[in-house]
C-alpha cells in the first residue's frame, strides 16, 4: 500500500518538477518560440494518439481517420471559441467540451455500422470518412461562413498555454491508464488477441469495441480542441489522411498496446520533423518524408513489436493488490 | 429439471448437413462424454450450444430457458463456459488478465469508477485478482501470474484455458479435446484435475475427447456421433462393444 502511494504521488511530482523546469527554459530563453511551437504541438500529439493508441494499440481496430477526428474536434471547439470567444477560460473550456463531444458523438455514428468489419476493412472505411470530412470541412463555408471551407479559419482565440497544455496531457496520460488497467482495458485486449476467445467469456465484443472507439475519438476531439486554440490557423489539410498516418507511425513504432511507447514516440516524432528541418537544410526539407518512412520500414523490420514492445513504464503500472473475495463473483 | 436438454439440433453449412437430429439430455453433476470420428460434428454441437454457430433447427434449453439466438457473451453469462481444441488464449497478455477478464461481466463498477480509481473500483479490483490468484492457485499456475501466455509451455496452456473458462464461473463447462497432445501421464493428470474442479466448483461436464483412456476414466456417460448423427449412446464399457461404434472408428469389416 506505502509503495503504491509513492508511486502516484512520485508521478506527480515528476510532472510538477518536468512542468517547472519546462516553464523556466521558456522563460529564460532556452526554449526559445519556435521550440516552445514544437513542444506544444508534441503535447498535442500526445493526447490525440494516445486515443489511437486505445483503439487499435489496445484494442486491435485498424483506424486510418483518426486525424478526420481531430478535425472535426478542431473545427467545432473553434467555432465554439470563436462564437463565445468573450468568455475567456470559461468559453476555452466549454470549447474543449464540445471538441470531445462532437468527435465523440461522430465516433459513435460512424462506429456503429463500421466496428463490425474486421482490419483491413475496417480500415479502408475509416479511411473513406476521412475523406468525407476532409470534403465536408473544405465546403463547409458554403453552411456556415465562419468556417472558412477551403481558405482555413482564422479568429480562434489563442488560450493554449503550456499549462493548459500540459496538464490536459498529463491528465490524459492518467486516465487512459486508469481505463487500460481495470476490467475495460482487460476487455478492450481480449478483443484485440482473440474476439471469439473473448466472446466466449463474457465479453461483449462490440460494445467493447465500440467503447474503445468512442473513448479514442473523444481524445482525438481533445487533441483537435487543443490544436484549434494553439494555431491561429486552421485548414481542412491539416487533418487530411496523412496526418491520419502520422498518428499510426506514433503508435506503431511506440509500439502496440504501449501507453509509454506512445507517450515517448509522440514527443520524438515532433521534435525529430523539426529537427530535420535543420539539419537536412531548406533544400533538402523535403526530404524528411523519406527519413521518416525510412525509420517506419526499419522499425518493421527488425523491431516489428515497436520501440516499447507493449511495455510500460513501472510507475504506470498498477499494483495488483488481493482482497477478501465475496459471493458477488461467485457463480 | 435437467440442466441442459438439446432436442433435434440440427445445422447446414451451404448443402452440407453437419449436425441432424442431435438430442443430449444432461443432470446436474454428469461428467458425459462426446466422441466420434473426425470430422463427425462434435466441435459444431460446442459451437451450438455456445452461441457461436446459430443452429438451423432444434431447441437448446439451458436451465429452463431456451439459449438458442442468443450471442456466446450472452451464454457465457449465463453459466456456460469452454475451452477450445486448439488453445485460443489472449496470448500477448498475462495469465493473470487472461483470468481475470473473464471477470467482466460482474466486476461491479463503471466506466467513471474506473477513471477515477473510486473505492468501489478498488475494492472490486482486489476481489478479482483474489478470485483470480484462487483459480490460477488451484491450477497450480500462480507463479506465473504475469508471464505472458505465449511464453508458456503447451501444458500451462491448457491449465491457463480451464481457469479462463472456470473463471466464468459456469454451471456447465465444455471441454473440447482437453487431453490433445498430451502423454499418458499428462492425461492422468488432467482426469485428476478434471475429477477435482468438478467438485470444488460444482460443475457438469461435457467433453470431447479421442484419448478413450481419459473418456473410459472418467465419463459417466457417452454419446457417440457419426457423420453429424448419433450412433450410440450409454455407458462407456456399453459404447465399446457397440458394433456400430467400432464400424465408425475402425471401419467396415473390423468388427468379427
Amino acid at each position: 500500500m506505502l509503495q503504491k502511494v509513492n508511486k502516484m504521488l512520485l508521478m506527480v511530482i515528476g510532472a510538477i518538477v518536468l512542468y517547472v523546469l519546462l516553464k523556466i527554459m521558456i522563460t529564460i530563453g532556452v526554449i526559445n518560440p519556435y521550440w516552445q511551437r514544437v513542444l506544444f504541438y508534441s503535447l498535442i500529439v500526445i493526447v490525440g494518439a494516445l486515443g489511437l493508441g486505445i483503439i487499435y494499440g489496445f484494442t486491435g481496430q485498424f483506424s486510418l481517420g483518426h486525424a478526420a477526428f481531430v478535425g472535426l474536434g478542431a473545427y467545432s471547439a473553434g467555432y465554439f471559441s470563436k462564437t463565445f470567444g468573450q468568455y475567456g477560460v470559461l468559453s476555452f473550456i466549454g470549447a474543449l467540451l464540445v471538441g470531445m463531444v462532437f468527435a465523440g458523438l461522430m465516433g459513435f455514428l460512424i462506429g456503429v455500422p463500421v466496428l463490425r468489419l474486421k482490419s483491413d476493412y475496417l480500415g479502408i472505411a475509416t479511411l473513406g470518412f476521412g475523406f468525407i470530412v476532409k470534403v465536408a470541412l473544405d465546403n463547409a463555408d458554403k453552411l456556415i461562413p465562419d468556417l472558412g471551407g477551403a481558405r482555413g479559419m482564422m479568429g480562434t482565440p489563442q488560450l493554449a498555454s503550456l499549462e493548459w497544455l500540459f496538464f490536459i496531457a498529463l491528465i490524459v496520460i492518467i486516465l487512459t491508464r486508469n481505463f487500460i488497467f481495470s476490467t475495460y482495458g482487460r476487455a478492450c485486449t481480449s478483443v484485440r488477441e482473440d474476439e471469439t476467445a473473448a466472446d466466449m467469456v463474457g465479453v461483449n465484443t462490440f460494445k467493447t469495441k465500440l467503447m474503445a472507439f468512442i473513448f479514442g475519438c473523444t481524445l482525438a476531439g481533445l487533441g483537435g480542441g487543443l490544436y484549434a486554440h494553439t494555431y491561429p490557423y486552421i485548414c481542412p489539410g491539416d487533418f487530411y489522411f496523412l496526418q491520419s498516418f502520422d498518428y499510426l507511425i506514433v503508435v506503431v513504432l511506440g509500439g502496440l498496446g504501449s501507453m509509454t511507447g506512445t507517450v515517448v514516440t509522440a514527443i520524438g516524432w515532433a521534435f525529430l520533423l523539426e529537427g530535420l528541418r535543420f539539419v537536412l537544410g531548406p533544400q533538402f526539407v523535403d526530404f524528411r518524408g523519406v527519413i521518416y518512412a525510412l525509420i517506419l520500414i526499419i522499425t518493421i523490420l527488425v523491431r516489428r513489436q515497436g520501440i516499447f514492445g507493449g511495455k510500460e513504464f513501472g510507475f504506470l503500472v498498477p499494483q495488483v493488490r488481493r482482497g477478501k473475495p465475496d459471493v458477488a463473483l461467485r457463480g | 429439471m435437467s440442466l441442459l436438454e438439446v432436442k433435434g439440433l440440427g445445422i447446414n453449412f451451404g448443402g452440407l448437413r453437419a449436425v441432424n437430429r442431435f438430442d443430449l439430455t444432461i443432470e446436474p453433476g454428469e461428467i458425459v462424454g462426446l466422441i466420434g470420428p473426425n470430422g463427425a460434428g462434435k466441435t459444431t454441437v460446442f459451437n451450438m450450444i455456445s452461441g457461436y454457430f446459430p443452429p438451423t433447427d432444434g431447441t437448446i434449453i439451458f436451465k429452463g430457458r431456451s439459449i438458442v439466438g442468443l450471442k456466446p457473451y450472452q451464454v457465457a453469462r449465463l453459466g456456460i463456459a469452454r475451452t477450445f481444441q486448439n488453445i485460443r488464449l489472449f496470448r500477448d497478455n498475462s495469465v493473470l488478465d487472461n483470468v481475470r477478464v473473464a471477470f467482466h461481466p460482474r466486476a461491479g463498477y463503471g466506466l467513471i469508477d474506473a477513471f477515477l480509481r473510486t473505492p468501489r473500483f478498488r475494492a472490486r479490483e482486489a476481489e478479482i485478482n483474489e478470485r483470480a490468484f484462487e483459480l490460477l492457485e488451484t491450477l497450480n499456475i500462480a507463479d506465473k501470474a504475469n508471464t505472458a501466455v505465449k511464453n508458456l509451455p503447451y501444458g500451462d496452456q491448457r491449465r491457463v484455458e480451464i481457469a479462463r473458462a472456470l473463471a466464468v464461473g459456469p454451471e456447465l463447462l465444455l471441454l473440447d479435446e482437453p487431453a490433445a497432445g498430451m502423454n499418458p501421464a499428462e492425461v492422468q493428470q488432467l482426469v485428476e484435475l478434471i475429477r477435482f474442479i468438478k467438485q470444488k466448483f460444482n460443475l457438469t461436464v461435457l467433453l470431447i475427447e479421442h484419448q478413450m483412456g481419459l473418456v473410459m476414466n472418467i465419463c459417466e456417460r457417452l454419446v457417440v456421433m457419426d457423420f453429424g448423427e448419433i450412433i450410440a449412446r450409454g455407458l462407456p464399457h456399453e459404447v465399446r462393444q457397440n458394433p456400430k461404434v467400432l464400424e465408425a472408428y475402425l471401419g467396415k469389416g473390423a468388427v468379427a
